[in-house]
C-alpha cells in the first residue's frame, strides 16, 4: 500500500459531498446536519422499540412509502412454519408485521418470493439506486454503498427519528479515496480485497471517514463483487463505503422491479451521471493497493483485521504494531492457535455459506465450482443458506443446490442464519468454523467459545472438503 | 422528555481491553426481545459467564457505578443500540475511553450519554486509580471538559455537536427534526428518484 496524501481540509466534488448537499434539509442548533433518508430500510431486531418509542410520543410515520421491511435475523433455515418454536422469534415476528400493517409499510414476509436478508433483498429487487442516501438499523447497510448510494447503519433511537420525520442528525463525514488497481489473481475474490484492505488500515482506521473505493480492480468487478466489499466497510471502522456508479451498475439495475422505466430510465442515468465523483474532487485522504499483491485472505483472529495470507503464519505480537499486541494475545488464547503456526492445515468443525456479505447467487456458484465432484470432509458440518428467497430459487434453478447435496453440505432456507446466531442455527463449545460471513467476534456465531475464521465462499467450500483451511487456488483448475 | 447533561458523578468501573465488541456487550441470543426492558442483567454475558464472577460488572465494590472507562475502539461491531441500553440498564450514565465505534456513539448520544475520549495515559491511570479506590467519586464534567476523581483531573474530549447537545438538553434530536416538515418536504420534492422510485405499498 502507498499512501498519497493525508488530512487536507474539506473535499470537494465527491459523490459523498453531492449526494450529502443535495439531501441536506437543515443545519440543526448542534451544528449537526439533518439529512434526508431516500430509503430506509427495516427488519424485526432493531424495529420494533422504535415503533414503541414512536407510540409514545404520538407521532405516526411520516413517510411510510419511503420505508421497506424484511424478516431475516430470527428467521428459522430449517422449518419455517408458523409459530416459530423459539416464541421469543415468534413474538418479533409478529410485533413486526403489526407495525407494517398499522403504519402502511411494505413488508416482505417469508414465502412471499421478495423475502431474504435485508441487504440482498433491496438491491436485487432495484430498491437501491445511485445517489440515495439510504438508512437501516443495521450495521452493514454500508453495502448499498456499492450502487453510488451513501448507505449507512444506524441505531434504534435513529430508526425512530427516520420513522418519524424521514431524516436524520448527523455530522458529515470525511472521504477517504482507496484505489486498487490491476487484476485479481485466479483464487482471490472480492471478500479477500476487503479483508486486505481491513488488515491493512485497522479495525478502526475508517473512523469519521466515508470510504470512497475506486481504481481498475472495482471497475471490473460486477455488482454483487462490489456489494462484497462495501459491505464490511463498517468492519474497518468506515460508517459508509461507496463505488461510483457505471455501465456496470446501470446493467445491473435494468428491468429490475422498481428501477425506472420508459423516459424516467434516461432521465435517471443523466442524474446518476451526474453525481459521480469528479475527477478532479478532492479527498482528505488516498490510499493505494496493488491487486497482484492480495492473496485469498483468512482471519486467525478475534477482529476482522486479523487477517493472513492462507499461506502465511500466525502473527507473533513482535511483528505486530504496539497497538495491536493486546488484542492479539487475547487472540491466541481465545482461538487456541500458536503464534508462528500455518494457518493453511487448521482443522474445522462447520463451514458456513451465507450472509449478506456472501449470500447472493455468485458468492454460490464459486463455492459450488469448489464443492462440484467433491465430498465434505468427514466430521465436518457444512450448509449453505441462500442471501434470500430469488437467490435460492435461482440457485435451484442453475442446480447449485443438488451440487451442494451431493457434495454433502446442506441446503438451506434463506436469512442470516450463523452469520449471528440469533436462529437455530449455531456452534457449539469451542467448535471453529470457516464462514464467508463478516464478523469473527468472540461468541459471535452462537457459542460464547465458538471460533470463527473469515473467508471468501470458495475458500470456505475448500475448507469444507479438505476438513482443514486450505488453499482454494489448488483445487481450481 | 429532553433534559441537559452537564455532569455526571458517580463511582467508576474499569473495563481494560481494546476492540471491545457488540457482540460481547451484548450476545445476540439476547436480542430477541421486542423492548430494551430487562437487557441490564445481561450485559458482558459470555464475558461474565467465562470470568466466573471475577468480572468487573459483577463483582461488589462496582455495583453502582455510574461512569465506565474503557480503552480503544470500544463499541466495534453491530448498529444494536441494545448495546449501549444494556449498559445503560445496568446503571451506566457516562462512559469515558480512549475512541469509540462509531454507531456506538451515535446511539449513546440519542440516549443522552456522553461518551468523552482521553489520551490512552489519562485512561490508564483513571483506571488505575478506580481500581484501587471503587468507592471514590468520578465526575464527567462538558462544561469544563475535564474528568476529576479525587486529586486528580484530566482533560477529556467530545466532538463539539455532540458536546453542544448534552449542554444544551437538545441531545433528542427527535423533536427537532419533526418540527421541520416543511423543509423536509421541500428537499424531498427536489430528489428527482422519489418520482422513479415508488416503494411503497400499492
Ligand atoms: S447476514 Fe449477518 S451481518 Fe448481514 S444483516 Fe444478517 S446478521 Fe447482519
Amino acid at each position: 500500500m502507498r499512501r498519497l496524501k493525508t488530512g487536507s481540509s474539506m473535499s470537494k466534488g465527491t459523490l459523498f459531498d453531492k449526494v450529502w448537499e443535495l439531501h441536506t434539509v437543515s443545519t440543526l442548533p448542534s451544528g449537526q446536519t439533518q439529512l434526508l433518508i431516500g430509503l430506509h430500510l427495516i427488519h424485526e431486531v432493531t424495529s420494533p422499540q422504535a415503533f414503541a418509542m414512536l407510540r409514545e410520543r404520538g407521532l405516526k410515520v411520516l413517510f411510510p412509502e419511503r420505508t421497506v421491511a424484511t424478516v431475516d435475523h430470527i428467521v428459522p433455515t430449517t422449518n419455517q412454519a408458523r409459530p416459530f418454536a423459539d416464541t421469543l422469534a415468534e413474538e418479533m415476528m409478529q410485533a413486526l408485521e403489526q407495525n407494517c400493517q398499522e403504519n402502511g409499510i411494505t413488508f416482505h414476509n417469508i414465502g412471499s418470493g421478495n423475502q431474504g436478508i435485508v441487504h440482498v433483498i433491496a438491491p436485487e429487487q432495484g430498491l437501491t439506486q445511485p445517489g440515495m442516501t439510504i438508512a437501516c438499523g443495521d450495521s452493514h447497510t454500508s453495502t448499498h454503498g456499492a450502487f453510488g448510494a451513501i448507505a449507512f447503519g444506524i441505531g434504534t433511537s435513529q430508526v425512530r427519528d427516520v420513522l418519524a420525520s424521514q431524516t436524520l442528525a448527523l455530522s458529515k463525514l470525511k472521504v477517504r479515496k482507496i484505489e486498487v488497481n490491476g487484476i485479481l489473481k485466479p483464487g482471490v475474490y472480492a471478500k479477500d480485497v476487503i479483508l486486505h484492505i481491513i488488515r491493512t488500515l485497522g479495525v478502526k482506521g475508517g473512523v469519521g471517514y466515508a470510504y470512497e473505493y475506486a481504481g481498475t480492480t472495482f471497475e471490473q468487478m460486477n455488482m454483487e463483487e462490489r456489494m462484497t466489499v462495501c459491505n464490511m466497510s463498517i468492519e474497518g471502522g468506515a460508517r459508509c463505503g461507496y463505488i461510483n456508479p457505471d455501465q456496470v451498475t446501470y446493467q445491473y439495475l435494468k428491468g429490475k422491479d422498481f428501477a425506472p422505466k420508459g423516459a424516467d430510465w434516461e432521465k435517471a442515468v443523466a442524474w446518476w451521471e451526474s453525481i459521480k465523483s469528479d475527477a478532479d474532487a478532492e479527498y482528505d485522504d488516498v490510499v493505494v493497493f496493488d491487486a497482484a499483491e492480495i492473496p485469498p485472505t483468512v482471519t486467525w483472529g478475534i477482529t476482522p483485521g486479523q487477517g493472513i495470507g492462507v499461506n502465511q503464519l500466525v502473527p507473533s505480537a513482535e511483528q505486530l504494531a504496539e497497538e495491536d499486541r493486546q488484542i492479539a494475545q487475547e487472540a491466541y488464547i481465545y482461538m487456541d492457535l500458536a503464534p508462528g503456526q500455518p494457518i493453511q492445515g487448521t482443522k474445522v468443525d462447520v463451514c458456513f455459506i451465507g450472509s449478506c456479505t456472501n449470500g447472493r447467487i455468485s458468492d454460490l456458484r464459486e463455492a459450488a465450482k469448489v464443492a462440484k465432484g467433491r465430498q465434505v470432509a468427514e466430521g465436518v458440518k457444512a450448509f449453505v443458506v441462500p442471501g434470500s428467497e430469488r437467490v435460492k430459487q435461482q440457485a435451484e434453478a442453475e442446480g447449485l443446490d443438488k451440487i451442494f447435496e451431493a457434495a454433502g453440505f446442506e441446503w438451506r432456507e434463506p436469512g442470516c442464519s450463523m452469520c449471528l446466531a440469533m436462529n437455530p442455527d449455531k456452534l457449539q463449545g469451542q467448535q471453529l468454523s470457516a464462514s464467508s460471513s463478516n464478523r469473527n467476534f468472540k461468541g459471535r456465531q452462537g457459542s460464547a467459545s465458538g471460533r470463527t475464521l473469515l473467508m471468501s465462499p470458495a475458500m470456505v467450500a475448500a475448507a469444507a472438503v479438505k476438513g482443514e483451511v486450505f488453499d482454494v487456488r489448488e483445487l481450481l483448475n | 422528555m429532553v433534559s441537559e447533561v452537564k455532569a455526571i458523578s458517580g463511582r467508576g468501573i474499569s473495563l481494560v481491553g481494546d476492540d471491545i465488541d457488540t457482540d460481547r456487550i451484548i450476545p445476540a441470543r439476547f436480542l430477541r426481545c421486542v423492548t430494551f426492558d430487562g437487557l441490564g442483567e445481561h450485559v458482558f454475558a459470555d464475558d461474565r459467564t467465562a470470568l466466573k464472577g471475577e468480572h468487573a460488572f459483577d463483582q461488589p465494590q462496582y455495583q453502582g457505578a455510574k461512569v465506565l472507562v474503557v480503552n480503544r475502539n470500544f463499541g466495534c461491531g453491530s448498529s444494536r443500540e441494545h448495546a449501549p441500553q444494556a449498559i445503560a440498564k445496568w446503571g451506566i450514565q457516562a462512559l469515558v475511553g480512549e475512541s469509540f465505534a462509531e454507531i456506538f456513539f451515535g446511539n449513546c448520544v440519542a440516549m443522552g450519554i456522553p461518551c468523552v475520549t482521553a489520551d490512552s495515559t489519562i485512561i490508564k491511570q483513571l483506571q488505575e486509580i478506580i481500581v484501587a479506590n471503587p468507592q471514590a467519586s468520578v465526575t464527567v464534567n462538558l462544561e469544563t471538559m475535564q474528568v476529576q476523581c479525587g486529586d486528580f483531573s484530566a482533560s477529556i474530549s467530545i466532538g463539539e455537536g455532540a458536546k453542544n447537545m448534552f449542554v444544551s438538553g437538545t441531545w433528542d434530536a427527535c423533536g427537532q427534526l419533526v418540527a421541520h416538515a416543511d423543509q423536509i418536504q421541500a428537499t424531498a420534492a427536489k430528489l428527482p428518484y422519489l418520482s422513479w422510485n415508488q416503494v411503497g405499498v400499492s
